[in-house]
């Protein structure tokens, strides 16, 4: 698979010689340049080459070859999936739909000159930009903690390696031992996302060290599914997971990776794997590029536009848009409004009003699975929730195996819908 | 599209002609005993019986047995095998009580899409009481039953006439469509969710309009559904009617 082209240095020089008039750059076609390959990202890509079928030139700024989810990766922790199952690769965006895959990190982003530079010294110029780089971790934000630990106490809250190496420590842990979870504060991505990965390691647990304990240090009051998870973790772990939360020391946390201790409001826990979600941000590049305030990119309701420059978007977990969970399910809802809105204005399309929506599976047990979800419309200030449903508690087993397999048909289903 | 369509989600969304100065509220379960003869209904039952057994001891042939049917999960028999669509809607939580056997009865596939069950339905709206009240005589404990199941049909809408008559806009249901591809399948897989590429345009609007009324189940679907206008439903439903790559 090749994706640098040497054409590409061709026209973005020619872009740095029109910049007045991007929409007759020299090969005639409008250009949009997508940093990110994940939900938001690679939908948006696919989407707008799809759509506009050959009027725009879609480029896709993406380091990694082989794309592992986030979501799902609970589910290979707890032994429900193989990690190859969780791959992805973007050679149907370049074969299928004609997309530039530029397999690179972008570095810089010059929003005056309106082009990116990647750090193999390309630079890309752009009619439109879609910024999609996921979370980033904010540092020294956990005492005791910094990225660099991440291979003593592991985040996994990226797919990929991460996650091996979290289940790796699991199945090494000493019989009876303690799995700690430091859980993170508002707002980040996957509401739901550290409880089912605590039901999921429950469950591993189960099978493989059944007296072994599991901590979960939460500043938060409340989670995601809350009644639902802690009635499954009563059903099928029960005496197995405490939850520390706020009143409890949540707030107060320390971890100490060189002797594997977490301390809680001054008492000092022993534990042997410590997994360590920290508090996050918009992906580096949002910041770098500007468009960040605070920790995330505030976007426009209406279709997702940076609110501090109208050629930019942002997508999925890096945004600030509102009521949205930043989740796959959402990025890849709000990528398909951002495509439509920009080929419209490129190309001349259909506009049509924004529709959002977002739905979260979790699994809790084996065949036991919830579901959280909410449609959502544009209003003046942000995207407003419009109606929501959520599983409830004392569900008949029937029905929960109907939900775990729709989840199975959601990940197939989206998928495809991001990768092509 | 046309008139035909439109009688069949007419018959699925409004009560049958009601004797002057019936209450609007009679409840969904005892409309079977206040409108149908059971009587008269045991003659519909010879359309059934290939299938279907009922009464003491009635066993699991073609269909499961239709004993005990009021109040009961669809797809709720052990040991039938109930089509993946019957077993997806029973898992919902679909209930047969009035409103959701006249739905089916009067059209099967409407209600439950794939299900197995080969009946072209039984259009006219009193031989259907009648013959649900005859069903409904053959529940082990009807006095137990719940009155108002949560499926039950709204008894007050105010549809258009022209509703299925709209001619969907199909670049609009493109757009529309992204939506959904976020979980069908664009290749028209159906596992653990189903397929909705090339339905018929009726089959589509009546189903989406049921969801929206919630007389069909699923939550995320009559979420879905729910804040979709006639117009989106018809331009969706001209869209998936050619969709599938």
């Amino acid at each position: 698979m090749q994706m640098k082209r040497r054409d590409f240095l061709g026209s973005a020089a020619a872009g740095t010689v029109i910049l007045a008039a991007p929409m007759v750059r020299a090969q005639g076609k409008p250009r949009v340049v997508v940093i990110g390959g994940g939900a938001g990202g690679a939908t948006c890509a696919r989407y707008l080459a799809k759509d506009s079928q050959g009027a725009l030139d879609v480029v896709l700024i993406e380091p990694a070859e082989v794309y592992h989810t986030c979501f799902f990766s609970n589910l290979y922790l707890g032994g429900f999936r193989d990690f190859d199952s969780l791959a992805h690769r973007y050679d149907r965006l370049a074969a299928d739909y004609g997309i530039t895959l530029v397999r690179d990190r972008a570095v810089a982003v010059d929003r005056a000159a309106r082009q990116v530079t990647t750090a193999g010294g390309e630079t890309l110029a752009y009619d439109r930009l879609v910024i999609a780089p996921g979370i980033d971790f904010k540092e020294g934000a956990l005492p005791g903690w910094t990225l660099a630990d991440a291979e003593v106490m592991p985040h996994a809250y990226k797919g990929g390696a991460q996650v091996q190496l979290l289940r790796a420590q699991i199945e090494a842990m000493p019989e009876g031992g303690t799995f700690a979870m430091i859980a993170p504060p508002n707002p980040y991505r996957c509401p739901p996302g550290p409880y089912e990965r605590i039901s999921m390691v429950a469950h591993l647990l189960t099978q493989v060290n059944p007296t072994a304990k599991i901590l979960v240090f939460d500043p938060k009051e409340n989670f995601s599914k809350q009644g639902l998870f802690e009635e499954g973790w009563e059903t099928h772990y029960p005496g197995m997971i405490t939850r520390i939360g706020p009143d409890m020391g949540g707030t107060a946390l320390e971890v100490r990776p060189a002797t594997m201790e977490v301390v809680a409001d001054g008492v000092v826990e022993k534990v042997d794997v410590c997994n360590v979600i920290p508090p996050q941000m918009a992906g580096a590049i949002a910041q770098i590029a500007g468009v960040t305030e605070g920790d995330w990119a505030p976007v426009h309701p209406a279709d997702m536009r940076a609110r501090l420059d109208e050629a930019v978007f942002v997508l999925g977990d890096a945004s600030a848009q509102g009521d949205m969970p930043k989740s796959a399910f959402s990025a890849n809802s709000q990528a398909k409004v951002a495509a439509m809105v920009i080929r419209a204005e490129l190309t001349g399309s259909r506009a049509f009003p924004a529709k959002y929506s977002n739905t979260c599976w979790s699994l809790i047990a084996p065949e036991d699975g919830v579901k959280v979800g909410a449609s959502y419309e544009p209003t003046a200030e942000k995207i407003a929730s419009v109606e929501s449903f959520i599983s409830q508690t004392g569900e008949d087993a029937a029905l929960r195996r109907t939900t775990y397999e729709e989840s199975l048909g959601w990940y197939a289903g989206i998928t495809a819908d991001i990768f092509g | 599209m046309g008139w035909r369509g439109f009688l069949l989600l007419a018959g699925l969304i409004f009560a049958p002609a009601l004797p002057a100065g019936a209450d609007a509220f009679v409840p969904p379960d005892a409309r079977a005993e206040t409108f149908g003869d059971a009587d008269r209904g045991a003659g519909f039952w010879t359309q059934c019986k290939g299938c279907h057994e009922i009464g003491a001891g009635a066993r699991i042939r073609i269909g499961p047995p239709l004993s005990g049917l009021f109040g009961r999960r669809a797809g709720a028999v052990a040991g039938f095998a109930y089509s993946k669509s019957m077993a997806r809607m029973g898992a919902d939580g679909l209930t047969w009580n009035w409103g959701t056997l006249d739905a089916y009865v009067e059209n099967p596939k409407a209600l439950v899409s794939g299900t197995r069950m080969a009946y072209r339905g039984l259009k006219d709206p009193q031989d259907r009481a009648d013959l649900i009240a005859f069903l409904r005589s053959h529940s082990d404990r009807p006095q137990d039953i719940p009155e108002a199941a949560p499926t039950a049909r709204r008894l007050e809408l105010d549809l258009p006439a022209d509703l299925l008559a709209l001619q969907g806009d199909p670049a609009w249901g493109e757009y529309l469509a992204a939506e959904c591809q976020t979980c069908h399948r664009r290749d028209g897989s159906d596992q653990g969710i189903p397929s909705i590429t090339q339905w018929p345009v009726e089959d589509f609007v009546i189903a989406m309009h049921a969801y929206k009324r919630k007389l069909r189940p699923h939550p995320v679907m009559q979420m879905m559904a729910g804040r979709l206008s006639d117009e989106e439903i018809a331009a969706l439903a001209a869209y998936f009617a050619t969709s599938g790559e």
